[in-house]
């Protein structure tokens, strides 16, 4: 915040809380979380089980709201909205990209990597080839009428980077997104969000798996729902850079 | 997304449930088709019940002379008698001025002894039209019906209702013989057929008995009998002139004999200045047919009511699995950007799908109805003949008739059935939290 030169913030988490009552006494899944994320950061969150990653991540998507504090993305406080605004919000400035894929079983490859496109609104100009271009992109351009089921689990990841990256997004979010490959997939799938991340997108990813972590900029550590440690591995991008618009 | 997109995912989705879509499917086809036929068929018999209605007389206008009040009459008690009743005008008129009757009849009688050799019958003379027999439902026993030609050529010929010739003729056959009323002879033509006596319909129609008349061509009634005729009444005679006893006014439809007597009534008022005619409407069958219709919609309703709400909770079932089953789906679609009115509509459009696909397909098994039917019975008629013959007439003839409304309705209802039914479930999806949906297996 105190360095000029550093790229504007693109989402910022103030002292946020998320309280769960449980039969009678409360859970403090987040017990007050403040972090900022810079553009072209790739940030790793790490933790034990239960630390409150995933509630996190969560708010983060717009998944959630904090029950106190403020959740800022797009210059817009998150914490106030109703399940519309947070629904445009998803769709036009985040990405998802889940450990269990989620890609939608109806469709083919091309169709899902489609599937932000219809939530737009307005509704983003070059609809189709921007599809085929990420499905290049991820490597998949043989395989556009393929079913998910047709597909290993590394190439289901990749069509379900394709799609996050459809809408062109401020942040994309990554939960577990090797937890369930192998490692030599794992690092292709790694490879990917690098390359990504070098051309300008911000991406905030959690992981168990300390190596996956290595290849982040910086990795955050939970306990118990607070910020533990702030680790850099690497400087984040010196200037701004556009995200290329693929 | 456009609306051929949304179908299109409609359609794929279901498509992953191939045999519970078809189901469901098959619900609303049946719902459809159902309506459609039973519509179809009660439509059938009503038309045949109206049509025996109408048989009976129920869009005939029947316009009567009627001998008004003493002293009254157009000329009282002049040279001629007493002049009443309806013209050969008003015939003209009433067949120039109201549109809605597509055939009028006109009749004049009396009654006469009417002889042959020393045997003689009390019976009713009436001039008429060939028309008279075909409004009457007179069918000809032997000989012909009276002709045009014996009305151009002012014939003298008869036909013999079958009573009457019976007693005129017991042993010899009466065609080509001639029967005498007063000191004119009339060569008879035709027999009728027996013929009941139609039965007196509530207070508009009187009973009718057909067995004793002797029917000869309207023009030959009068130039040789005249209008002015002798009655005999009380025990004194009477002159009386008369033109036309009679005119029957028929039109095409039920509802369009209220208005046309009306309209005929006016007509006649403005000719005669004494009341010495009455329009009669038959009432009791007008009444007997609405009555009848009524009943028919109600059952009608109260089928295709039953009918597609048993297709839509099959609907509704369907559904309800396939959001529980998709929950993740539900999920997935909220995280990337959709909001819940979004996810309502989606599962809203796979259910006009549904039941859009089943209403087509009912119609089209819909249309079927007619020709299945008459395939039935053929069958019935080649395969089981005892049967057939057992069969009782109305059955026989039933022809369904596929009613524009039933189609229209049934498809419409089914689609909005299904949309009725579809939005519980999809509200349903729509309100699921997007992180539970998402951590859903
Ligand atoms: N919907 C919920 N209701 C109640 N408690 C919850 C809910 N979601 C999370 N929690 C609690 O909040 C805490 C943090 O959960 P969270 O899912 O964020 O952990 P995590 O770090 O992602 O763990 P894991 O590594 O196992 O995924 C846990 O104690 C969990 O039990
Ligand atoms: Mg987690």
């Amino acid at each position: 915040m105190s360095d000029p030169s550093a790229p504007p913030i693109v989402a910022r988490v103030e002292n946020a809380t998320k309280v769960y009552r449980l039969g009678g006494h409360d859970v403090r899944a987040l017990d007050g979380v403040s972090i900022d994320f810079h553009q072209g950061d790739f940030v790793a969150i790490m933790g034990s089980s239960g630390s409150g990653k995933s509630t996190l991540l969560n708010l983060l998507g717009c998944l959630d709201r904090p029950t106190t504090g403020r959740y800022i993305l797009a210059g817009q406080d998150v914490a106030s909205m109703d399940d519309e605004t947070l629904s445009r919000l998803r769709g036009r400035y985040l990405g998802f990209i889940f450990q269990s894929y989620n890609l939608i079983q109806q469709l083919s490859v091309v169709e899902n990597i489609e599937v932000p496109l219809s939530y737009q609104r307005p509704p983003l100009p070059g609809g189709r080839e921007r599809c085929l271009k990420l499905a290049a992109l991820v490597g998949l351009a043989g395989r556009l009428d393929h079913r998910p089921t047709e597909l290993s689990g590394g190439q289901q990841q990749r069509v379900a980077i394709a799609r996050a990256l459809v809408n062109n997004p401020h942040v994309i979010l990554a939960d577990e997104p090797t937890g369930n490959l192998d490692t030599a997939t794992s690092h292709e799938i790694m490879d990917l969000l690098d390359a990504l991340n070098h051309a300008g997108r911000t991406i905030v990813m959690v992981t168990h798996e300390d190596d996956i972590a290595a290849r982040a900029r910086r990795v955050i550590r939970l306990r118990d729902g607070r910020i533990d440690t702030v680790a850099e591995n690497r400087p984040r991008l010196a200037h701004t850079r556009v995200p290329a618009a693929t | 997304m456009n609306i051929l997109q949304q179908l299109r995912l409609g359609f794929r989705s279901l498509m992953l449930h191939k045999l519970r879509s078809a189901l469901a499917v098959l619900g609303i086809l049946i719902g459809v088709t159902a309506v459609i036929w039973l519509v179809a068929m009660g439509e059938g018999v009503s038309w045949q019940a109206q049509q025996q209605i109408k048989d009976l007389g129920a869009t005939s206008i029947i316009v009567r002379s009627i001998k008004p009040a003493e002293g009254s009459s157009r000329d009282a008690g002049g040279r001629f008698g007493i002049a009443y009743g309806l013209l050969r005008e008003d015939y003209d008129r009433i067949v120039a001025n109201v549109p809605t009757v597509s055939r009028a009849v006109p009749m004049r009688e009396i009654s006469r002894e009417v002889r042959h050799g020393e045997r003689f019958i009390d019976a009713q003379l009436i001039g008429c039209t060939p028309d008279y027999f075909t409004m009457n439902r007179l069918a000809i026993a032997r000989g012909r019906p009276l002709s045009d030609y014996d009305m151009q050529g002012y014939a003298n010929v008869a036909v013999l209702a079958h009573k009457a010739a019976q007693i005129l003729y017991p042993i010899e056959d009466p065609l080509g013989r001639t029967v005498q009323v007063g000191q004119e002879f009339y060569r008879v033509v035709g027999i009728a057929a027996e013929r009941n006596a139609a039965a007196a319909i509530g207070g508009s129609l009187d009973a009718r008995q057909y067995d004793r008349d002797v029917y000869v061509p309207l023009s030959t009634f009068r130039a040789r009998i005249g209008d002015r005729v002798f009655t005999m009444r009380a025990g004194s005679t009477q002159l009386e002139t008369v033109e036309l006893s009679q005119i029957t006014a028929v039109v095409d439809e039920m509802d369009q004999v209220d208005s046309s007597a009306a309209v005929i009534k006016g007509l006649l008022d403005r000719y005669h200045k004494t009341v010495d005619y009455a329009v009669v409407v038959p009432k009791e069958l007008l009444e007997q047919a609405e009555t009848m219709r009524a009943m028919f919609n109600v059952l009608l309703v109260l089928i295709a009511g039953i009918s597609l709400l048993v297709g839509g909770i099959g609907i509704m079932n369907i559904m309800l699995a396939t959001v529980t089953e998709r929950t993740r789906e539900i999920g997935i679609r909220r995280a990337l950007g959709a909001t819940r009115s979004e996810i309502v509509q989606q599962f809203l459009w796979e259910t006009v799908v549904l039941s859009g696909t089943g209403g087509l397909l009912g119609v089209a098994f819909g249309f079927l109805c007619g020709p299945t039917v008459a395939a039935l019975r053929r069958g019935i008629e080649t395969l089981l003949p005892e049967v057939w013959a057992a069969l009782p007439p109305n059955m026989k003839n039933l022809e369904p008739r596929l009613a524009p409304w039933s189609v229209i309705a049934a498809f419409g209802i089914s689609v909005g059935v299904g949309i009725i039914f579809g939005i519980y479930p999809a509200r349903r999806a729509a309100a699921m939290d997007p992180i539970e949906a998402l951590r859903h297996e």
